[in-house]
């Protein structure tokens, strides 16, 4: 079976101040790394259906650096080749070169359209520029173009979210992913008190997301995933296999891969992925896919856990989930689970009880 | 030094917490040069970690000093370290029957506490003499004078050549053993008589089995001896027999009438070794036991349970561990529906009952969640029968109970008078009828009340120091049954009644504690999946209700670039802090919220 291609670029302008992700600001390393992340594409030697650039910031690549990666590898027709675009690293010019690779879905991360809470994020970009990048996108012939939005961000308001998504439906968008944001112990975010104290609590952060689920499915935007819409078959094919426990191969410092029966994750060691013929893989988990953790990925997916894959605890596991569905919190179909919005806001804790019910 | 009964002065010391009493036993000890300087710890007599702690001292102990006084001659010093506190009543009662003599100390600037009062009158009653002494004279706000002539007003024994001392500072120590050596009487006794000796303490040795602490009243014991343990009616062979040094015990192999020492004989079980039983000859014994032996009764009850139900055969080890130490602890398994199993427990007193919870955790490293504590109440049912109920799982159905009763207790409040007003709301509170007030001088007062036993299970010692600045001082002493309008309280979550949460309460008080026990639970049990209905019942009567939302937000939304471990383990990390709680039915309840129903004074 084909496979998803995951490729890391670590590099970043500047560092967001609620990121704890592994990135380099040393853009003097990317020829390297580059040709580290070839050597080892070429050295799996698999075939992918689907491609993601992530970061860091893959829009700090050029074009001719893009597609150089790209051509080591084995990549069907009809693939899906996505990649993370920051909004001012990419001016017409750029993303007219980038049409011409074989990349053809790109996630831009906008996260608000609201300066006050893009600045307090710390994030390069205004909203202006935002907006200007996608429309340059779709100018420039991209038409899968996706947009990552956050949700209980510091200041933000249901007023102000809704603002944003409002004016985020009028852009040529296919796809949108809606992340609450979450507080890394160690980041500057952390430690800013004063602006700590202006995040909604936990029951203003449900209603946010609450009311960015109505308005995305008032728009077209149908939820496939706890944190992502989609116009009808638009949805993120790349995705999808994390959550489908189909394999993929990660390419680069930190990067995650689950490879013939075996999830690794790479060292997030620059120096080390650089000299090394090949990178390192450091197994996280030997035996993947128990049935707690198909389970676990599946219920995070609108079309839920199919049922008949518990054989002999799907009893066990519809008696644990009854309360749930009289709470509203998930629906129970003829053959599967699924979460409502209101049950996925409450995920970990339905996980944990329907896991340990099996 | 060869016996002398002349020269042997047996006594202990009285004091409240913190005047000082292990200070100057420590000050004794170096005067005397039982322990080298290098070997001083600070509370020599205090040996476990809790007592260091707080200050207090839990069992008895005993040490032997020689001390050579100023005219030359030479003294054995035998020094009986008593416990201060009420619920060890007993137990200091059986150390001062060792004694002759009794050295109080008071705090120059803070004068007689009740405590002291309570044992100060027990030493007399056993005909004691008292040697008082004057301790913290180095202190700004000292009036030794004013403390003095409160003794002799107070106590009515003379004060007016009272040693004053500064324990800590080492000033005029010297004087307080002058004072042993001429005014506590030696021991009298009949070294030729059968062998009669009071056991005033014992411990378990994992080497030498029950250690047993003797006064030798008539008699002798030497090593090879049968003895009898009268009230026990066991009999042993003196493996080996001596007096105790400060660091360890000294096999002198025989100990005469007057002696205070050791006796180990191969005992396994503590509960042989009863503190007040009599040891005498097997072979040619007494014809009386020494006057005053009782049976220990626990007074408070509360159930307690291993916070991770897997540690009950750790907890039940435990227990019995601690209860070779001390007799007085009981236990017994019982199985709560919402705790599983655990153990019904009973204690001397409120202070006991710390102890223990304390020293389990502690020593045995254990997770508890432990009952409200409850007393013994009288039922008398509706066909004659009168039934005693310990644990309100246990308490009869309103219909049958024809009358019920509840222990009552003779309070008695030292405080300074500015005072006087909040304790007297503070008892009116917690259903005390007032008896008397007395002026110990113009500043101080003594104050008598009758109180429920009930009352002051939970947290009268708090809520009686937060009123008082923590200047007042409390005793009690068990009197009798009184009838009581009582009510067994239920406490529900989410519609099922959780047992370990019930308690009996009078009915005049039971709205606002049911109020006030829902508000502590909504405070304490975190927002779950669905909605958890907390109602306080009386019979099927609703007469309280809080409610815990459901919870809104628990979700791991992002998934970066494929990291399906992190989210795992995440879970699991998750899945690891709610086997920290308590699963009742559907509802997941902290250890904490059984702990913050136990403290609902505020």
């Amino acid at each position: 079976m084909n496979k998803g291609l995951y490729i890391h670029i670590p590099f970043c302008q500047r560092k967001c101040r609620y990121c704890d992700f592994f990135s380099v600001t040393d853009l003097t390393l990317a020829e390297d790394y580059i040709k580290a992340l070839i050597r080892n594409i070429k050295a799996y030697g698999e075939t992918f259906n689907t491609v993601y650039f992530g970061g860091g910031t893959p829009s700090l690549l050029t074009a001719g650096q893009i597609y150089d990666i790209l051509s080591a590898a084995n990549i069907t027709t009809n693939a899906e080749i996505s990649m993370e675009c920051n909004p001012n690293s990419a001016d017409k010019k750029y993303l007219s070169e980038l049409r011409t690779t074989e990349v053809n879905r790109l996630s831009f991360g906008i996260q608000s359209l609201n300066d006050n809470e893009l600045h307090a994020l710390g994030r390069l970009h205004n909203s202006a520029e935002a907006i200007a990048a996608v429309q340059n996108a779709h100018a420039a012939g991209f038409e899968n173009i996706s947009a990552d939005l956050m949700l209980a961000t510091p200041g933000q308001t249901m007023n102000s979210l809704n603002d944003t998504i409002e004016r985020l439906c009028q852009l040529p968008l296919t796809h949108i992913s809606a992340y609450m944001l979450k507080i890394e112990t160690g980041t500057p975010l952390a430690a800013d008190e004063k602006l700590l104290q202006t995040l909604p609590d936990d029951d203003e952060e449900a209603e946010m997301y609450l009311l960015t689920v109505n308005l995305l499915k008032e728009k077209g935007f149908a939820q496939y995933e706890i944190s992502n819409f989609a116009k009808a078959e638009h949805e993120c094919r790349h995705n999808l296999k994390y959550w489908h426990c189909e394999e993929y191969l990660g390419i680069g410092t930190g990067a995650h891969s689950y490879l013939n029966g075996v999830r690794f994750e790479v060292p997030k060691n620059m120096e080390d992925f650089l000299k090394s013929e090949r990178q390192q893989e450091v197994i996280t988990d030997s035996v993947p896919g128990s049935l707690s953790e198909r389970l676990m990925l599946a219920l995070r997916l609108s079309e839920g856990f199919p049922i008949s894959e518990a054989e002999e605890y799907a009893n066990k596991l519809i008696s644990a989930a009854a309360p749930m569905e009289k709470a509203g919190l998930l629906k129970i179909s003829e053959d599967r689970i699924a979460l409502t919005p209101e049950g996925f806001l409450v995920s970990n804790e339905i996980i944990l009880r329907l896991t340990e019910s099996i | 030094m060869s016996y002398n009964k002349e020269n042997i002065r047996n006594f202990c010391i009285i004091a409240h917490i913190d005047h000082g009493k292990s200070t100057l036993a420590d000050r004794i000890l170096e005067l005397t040069s039982t322990v080298a300087k290098r070997d001083m710890e600070e509370q020599l007599l205090d040996n476990m970690d809790i007592e260091r702690e707080r200050g207090i001292t839990i069992k008895a102990r005993a040490v032997r000093l020689l001390y050579t006084a100023e005219d030359g001659s030479e003294y054995v010093f035998n020094l009986i370290d008593t416990p201060g506190h009420v619920d060890f009543n007993y137990e200091v009662s059986r150390s001062l029957a060792a004694c002759e003599g009794a050295v109080l100390v008071v705090d120059a600037s803070q004068g007689i506490e009740a405590q002291t009062l309570a044992n100060t009158y027990l030493a007399i009653e056993h005909d004691l003499e008292i040697v008082p002494v004057v301790n913290k004279i180095d202190l700004p706000s000292a009036d030794p004078e004013r403390v003095c002539s409160e003794v002799e007003n107070v106590i009515g024994i003379p004060a007016e050549d009272a040693p004053r001392i500064s324990a800590k500072m080492g000033t005029n120590v010297r004087a307080v053993l002058e004072k042993i050596a001429a005014e506590i009487p030696a021991p009298k006794g009949d070294e030729n008589a059968p062998l009669k000796a009071l056991i005033f303490d014992s411990y378990y040795d994992s080497y030498k089995g029950v250690i047993i602490y003797v006064r030798v009243t008539d008699g002798s014991v030497k090593i090879g001896q049968r003895i009898r343990l009268m009230a026990a009616g066991a009999e042993f062979d003196v493996v080996e027999t001596g007096y105790m040094g400060a660091t360890e015990l000294v096999n002198a192999g025989e100990l005469h009438a007057g002696e205070v020492g050791y006796i180990a004989a191969s005992i396994k079980s503590i509960g042989d070794t009863k503190v007040g039983d009599t040891v005498t000859d097997a072979e040619n014994p007494c014809t009386e036991a020494l006057p005053g032996y009782r049976e220990v009764n626990p007074m408070v009850f509360s159930g307690i349970y291993p916070a991770d139900g897997a540690k009950y055969g750790d907890l039940r080890d435990a227990l019995e561990k601690l209860r070779l130490n001390d007799a007085s602890l009981s236990f017994e398994p019982e199985t709560s529906a919402a705790l599983g199993f655990g153990f019904r427990c009973g204690f001397l007193g409120l202070l006991h009952m710390e102890i223990i919870q304390e020293r389990l955790e502690r020593e045995y490293n254990l997770d508890l969640i432990t009952t409200a504590p409850s007393v013994i109440f009288k039922i008398k049912l509706t066909n004659g029968e009168i039934v005693y109920i310990d644990n309100p799982s246990n308490y009869p159905d309103n219909a049958v109970i024809a009358e019920a009763y509840e222990p009552m207790v003779k309070a008695s409040i030292l405080s300074p008078s500015e005072y006087v007003g909040n304790i007297m709301d503070l008892c009116q509170d917690r259903r005390g009828v007032f008896k008397n007030m007395t002026y110990l001088d113009e500043t101080r007062v003594e104050m008598h009340y009758d109180l429920p036993l009930n009352e002051i299970v939970y947290d009268f010692f708090d809520a009686l120091k937060s009123r008082t600045r923590g200047y007042a001082s409390f005793d009690y002493e068990l009197s009798d049954y009184a009838p009581s309008k009582l009510v067994k309280l239920d406490v529900l979550l989410n519609g099922d009644i959780v047992d370990a949460l019930s308690f009996i309460v009078h009915t005049d008080k039971a709205y606002a504690r049911a109020r006030k026990i829902a508000e502590k639970l909504k405070d304490n049990i975190p927002r779950q999946l669905f909605e958890v209905p907390i109602q306080a019942a009386i019979g099927g009567k609703i007469i309280a209700r809080e409610t815990v939302k459901a919870m809104r937000k628990d979700v791991l939304a992002k998934c970066y670039g494929g990291d399906i471990t992190r989210k795992k383990k995440l879970l699991e990390k998750q899945k690891e802090g709610k086997k920290r709680m308590r699963q009742l039915g559907t509802v997941e309840v902290p250890q904490e919220a059984f702990m913050a129903v136990l403290k609902l004074d505020e």
